[in-house]
């Protein structure tokens, strides 16, 4: 048996967050299209739309994958967390969101939460031992300022206090 | 991109007989359907989303033979530790290909099935003429700008370039693949251009990959893949080559070597000229550099890809150079 949808619209429902909403969406909508324009989940950013910049990098049950190239439809009951939903309850921030700041990881900032979420799933791999892991591990992540310096410094700094 | 119906299928036979209605195709990662469907290649009518069936995911390796599960993904493959001490090149292979998150979401099934990268085929607004998207239409490559596109293989209707990694691996060690009544090698899924450019696998209406297996071997123990590219990391192959090697017990002559190569032909390309030549040889610089020019027998330039022809042997050298140091 299949369960066939033929309507313009299908009823979804997400778990994002943490956080449960029931929305209807066209088939063709992405999971960023989704947390942008029907959820105001607006920290996940739209570069490319092609699956080539990484800025719109979200997590689905705890692995880094590109909402752009997710379909909405396809992600339900899987539990998403985007950058919304990093910091503590109390907003203390995630270590690598702290790093990030104190190594000045960013210029224009669009690339950055797409290069958090990355940096959190690259740590917890085990992909940031050194900082060529780091470079290749984050190699899905384009910064068109440049800031790769810091970005690989703050990566070194966070796994090293997560490990310890 | 158009709008299309959405299905989920709940099983294997849902799947297959999903892709019966009109203009349906399977969604596994979707990294390569959902970034054709927004550039106008892929025009599906019917989405059959088959990433919540279960167990078609596992990967195993007994008795030294893999078998991968049609959804399991290129990251928990790459990072699987009987691949990675049974099949290093294809470990490999899986790493070096796209980025942490594609490979989080793309699936080896679906792996096989990517579709090439040629500008002109994913270009449908400004390039009318592709007959490997429009048949008959023509080819906008061949005069174009070639540097990405296919030496080996090539026809008169299509250059372009089989992109993949991990199928190149799969040649190399005789790797079948699972459609369920039809089981094939890798080597015959992959069609040649020929005539026929759109039809680019042995797949048929009705079918699905189910899983991918891999028959161990002491070549596959002892292999690599090499891939050389304009950047270090996140970038298709300019060539690659994927290579085992197994040596007689005096540790210095071939027994049993596999070469296939990557970046280079219109599909993964198995390089059976430089295995013949060296096997019963002894492993040195100037017979394995001499035999691994072999690998670009019947290549054809067109252009701006002439550096591939010379290219791509030394990187067929380099691959089983550096196989015979790690003795």
């Amino acid at each position: 048996m299949t369960d066939q949808t033929t309507s313009i619209t299908i009823p979804i429902h997400l778990t994002i967050n943490g956080r449960d909403h029931s929305l209807n969406v066209e088939p063709r909508v992405t999971l960023l299209d989704a947390l942008r324009d029907r959820l105001d989940l607006t920290g996940t950013k739209k570069g490319c739309d092609h699956g080539q910049c990484g800025a719109c990098t979200v997590h689905v049950d705890g692995e880094r994958v590109l909402a752009c190239l997710t379909l909405a439809a396809q992600v339900e009951g899987r539990e998403i967390t985007t950058i919304e939903g990093l910091a503590g309850a109390d907003g203390t921030l995630d270590a690598v969101q702290a790093a990030f700041l104190e190594q000045d990881a960013f210029q224009c900032g669009y690339c950055t939460p797409g290069q958090i979420m990355s940096a959190v799933a690259c740590i917890r791999e085990g992909h940031a031992g050194s900082d060529d892991e780091i470079r290749e591990y984050m190699a899905g992540n384009l910064c068109r300022c440049g800031a790769y310096p810091n970005i690989v410094a703050a990566v070194r700094q966070a796994a090293l206090e997560v490990a310890s | 991109m158009r709008d299309f119906s959405y299905v989920r299928a709940d099983s294997i036979e849902a799947a297959r007989k999903a892709t019966a209605l009109p203009g349906a195709m399977l969604l596994a990662g979707g990294t390569t359907l959902v970034d054709l469907a927004k550039c106008g290649v892929a025009q599906p009518e019917t989405v059959v989303d088959i990433t919540h069936l279960k167990g078609l995911d596992t990967i195993s390796v007994d008795a030294g033979r893999a078998t991968l599960g049609a959804l399991a993904k290129m990251s928990h493959v790459a990072d699987h530790a009987g691949i990675k001490s049974h099949f290093p090149a294809v470990s490999e292979a899986l790493w070096q290909a796209a980025s942490a998150q594609l490979r989080n979401m793309a699936t080896v099934g679906g792996n096989l099935m990517q579709r090439t990268r040629c500008p002109y085929f994913r270009d449908p607004s400004n390039f009318s003429a592709c007959n490997k998207r429009e048949p008959g239409s023509g080819c906008s490559a061949i005069g174009g700008v070639t540097r990405g596109h296919a030496v080996l293989g090539t026809s008169q209707a299509c250059i372009a370039m089989y992109p993949g990694d991990l199928a190149t691996a799969l040649v190399a060690f005789d790797a079948t693949v699972h459609l369920g009544q039809r089981v094939l090698k890798v080597d015959d899924f992959f069609l040649l251009p020929g005539d026929t450019p759109e039809r680019e696998h042995d797949i048929r209406a009705g079918e699905m990959i189910t899983a991918i297996e891999i028959p161990g071997s002491a070549a596959a123990r002892r292999s690599t893949y090499l891939k050389v590219r304009d950047r270090q990391s996140y970038e298709f192959a300019a060539a690659s080559a994927a290579v085992g090697l197994e040596l007689e017990a005096d540790g210095r002559t071939i027994r049993d070597l596999r070469v296939a190569l990557g970046g280079v032909a219109t599909k993964p390309w198995r390089a059976r000229a430089v295995e013949e030549a060296l096997k019963g040889k002894v492993l040195d610089e100037d017979t394995v550099r001499k035999a691994s020019g072999l690998a670009m027998e019947g290549a054809v330039d067109h252009g701006a890809n002439h550096y591939k022809i010379e290219l791509a042997p030394r990187v067929v050298a380099r691959a089983i150079l550096k196989l015979g140091e790690t003795a």
